[in-house]
């Protein structure tokens, strides 16, 4: 059977890791490749390193922090941030990278997918997506008062998310499912789902986003965004119907092993590979 | 010498690493006289069927590949390098090498919900004895030098792929893995082996595997 994936993600700046990762027995703490190697040794699923060095002359560092690190590890890398084209891309498989992620130049130019799918095989080109919830109000009757003082619930009918893109600062206006299907349509292998509402907070996935995306597209979906404790992975591959959960702070500080956290979905019967 | 067929498609460097991760030496080259001396042979391949067939054209690699086969040394096919091997593909309606007979189909779920690719770690089941050939048999599963030796039934290993291959000749089938259909996820016909996921990504079985092959 199948198993769900449990990725752990590694946010890379200058071709170091930043928002700190605890592990002992490590020589150099700051280092992608050799925190790969020990997610490796647990058993992650696949390993994702986001790059968000922001200054375009560092942004070759990541090249050689790729290659270092594929040396070490025996599992699928995604590499992600920053990617702007064919070139991009053929320079990051090149040195190791199985898979690379693509997102505001994949809004800006969605041929670009198609493309690198062309170019270099639906199974490496993951697009990224960035949703942020929108609140769609009433058009009537208007907000009302509650005896309480507090406006009453204006969040009503179907919600909608919102494309955002250089690194969730610029939303586009575009529809998260329509964008997610068109994604599909273009040729990519795979979506990473970030909620952005969720991201950072530790309270849990946005199952609702993950499924209806889940559900609207014919490749796997990665959920992204808020995982807090392991009981948030279950819900995401169970009631959001996400292929796969990312995760980074949660492994980092050791909280959690990647090994408990497979120990706990089992038991729960999902589908993992220990 | 190990020799991984270069013809400008995937990521060959993380199959050579492998090997050298268990103790073998393994070259990468796209030099037609190199595949012809090497004592074993592996044929790594990722993206589209007929852009694979076209390249090892362009490089002359199907004639050295054919006459290496021959010769009846061990040859490895990864993932798309194991479709190569058959007669024909649905991806484009391209002819395939025709070293095993039988076709590369893609995976229709479209009223199963289930996802393509199928992408991700799943679990290979060993073909009974009565179905596999028996000579198969010895060289895959029970001999002192199979391929799957200290690989339990039921391991885990990585795929991604949207077409399986299906061989007219059954018995060539020494694994089976479920994906909304039993497919043959390791193929083996005479010093021919041929897997559809990637053992140089598969963690310590994968690397088992590569070992084992090493040392047929």
């Amino acid at each position: 059977m199948l198993a769900k994936r449990i990725i752990p993600c590694l946010d890379v700046d200058e071709g170091k890791v930043v928002k700190g990762v605890k592990f002992v027995n490590l020589r150099d703490a700051g280092d992608p490749a050799e925190i790969g190697a020990i997610y490796d040794k647990e058993k992650a699923d696949e390993l994702v390193f986001l790059d968000i060095t922001a200054s375009l002359e560092k942004r070759d560092i990541i090249i050689e922090v790729v290659r270092r690190t594929a040396e070490k590890i025996f599992m699928p890398l995604t590499v992600g941030g920053g990617i702007r084209d064919l070139e991009d891309i053929r320079k990051l498989l090149k040195v190791g990278a199985d898979k690379v992620s693509i997102n505001t130049a994949a809004v800006k130019n969605p041929s670009l997918v198609t493309e690198a799918a062309k170019k270099f095989g639906s199974q490496c080109i993951v697009v990224a997506i960035d949703a942020k919830r929108i609140v769609t109000p009433l058009p009537r009757p208007p907000v009302t008062r509650l005896k309480t003082g507090k406006l009453a619930n204006r969040r009503t009918g179907k919600p909608k998310w919102e494309v955002y893109i250089n690194g969730g600062r610029t939303p586009t206006g575009w529809d998260v499912l329509e964008w997610a299907k068109r994604v599909d349509k273009l040729g990519a292998g795979e979506i990473l789902l970030t909620s952005m509402d969720c991201d950072g907070t530790k309270k849990g996935y946005d199952l609702e986003l993950t499924r209806k995306i889940s559900e609207a597209v014919s490749i796997p979906v990665i959920a992204s965004g808020g995982a807090g404790n392991l009981e948030h992975l279950y819900q995401a591959l169970t009631e959001g119907k996400a292929d796969a959960v990312l995760a980074a702070s949660i492994f980092h500080f050791r909280e959690y092993s990647i090994r408990e956290a497979k120990e706990y979905l089992k038991k729960k019967g999902v589908a993992v590979r220990l | 010498m190990i020799v991984i067929v270069d013809y400008g498609m995937g990521n060959l460097r993380s199959v050579q690493k492998a090997f050298q991760k268990v103790g073998q030496e393994a070259l990468i080259t796209s030099d037609p006289d190199k595949v012809l001396q090497a004592s074993k042979v592996v044929l790594p391949g990722v993206g589209a069927f007929g852009k694979c067939i076209a390249n090892l054209k362009e490089h002359h690699l199907i004639d050295p590949i054919y006459r290496f086969i021959e010769t009846g040394k061990p040859f490895l096919g990864i993932c798309l390098g194991l479709q190569l091997l058959f007669t024909e593909s649905e991806e484009g309606g391209v002819t395939g090498l025709n070293i095993i007979k039988g076709r590369v189909k893609r995976f229709d779920f479209s009223n199963k919900g289930l996802k393509v690719p199928h992408m991700g770690w799943n679990q290979i089941k060993k073909s009974p004895k009565s179905e596999v050939h028996p000579s198969n048999w010895q060289r895959q599963l029970d001999g002192p030098k199979s391929v799957l030796k200290g690989i339990p039934d039921g391991s885990y290993f990585y795929f991604v792929h949207s077409y399986y291959v299906e061989p007219d000749d059954k018995s060539v089938i020494t694994a089976t893995t479920e994906y909304g259909l039993e497919f043959a996820s390791i193929v083996s016909k005479d010093n021919i082996y041929g897997t559809q996921f990637h053992p140089e990504k598969s963690q310590e079985l994968g690397l088992r595997m590569l070992k084992n092959f090493g040392e047929l």
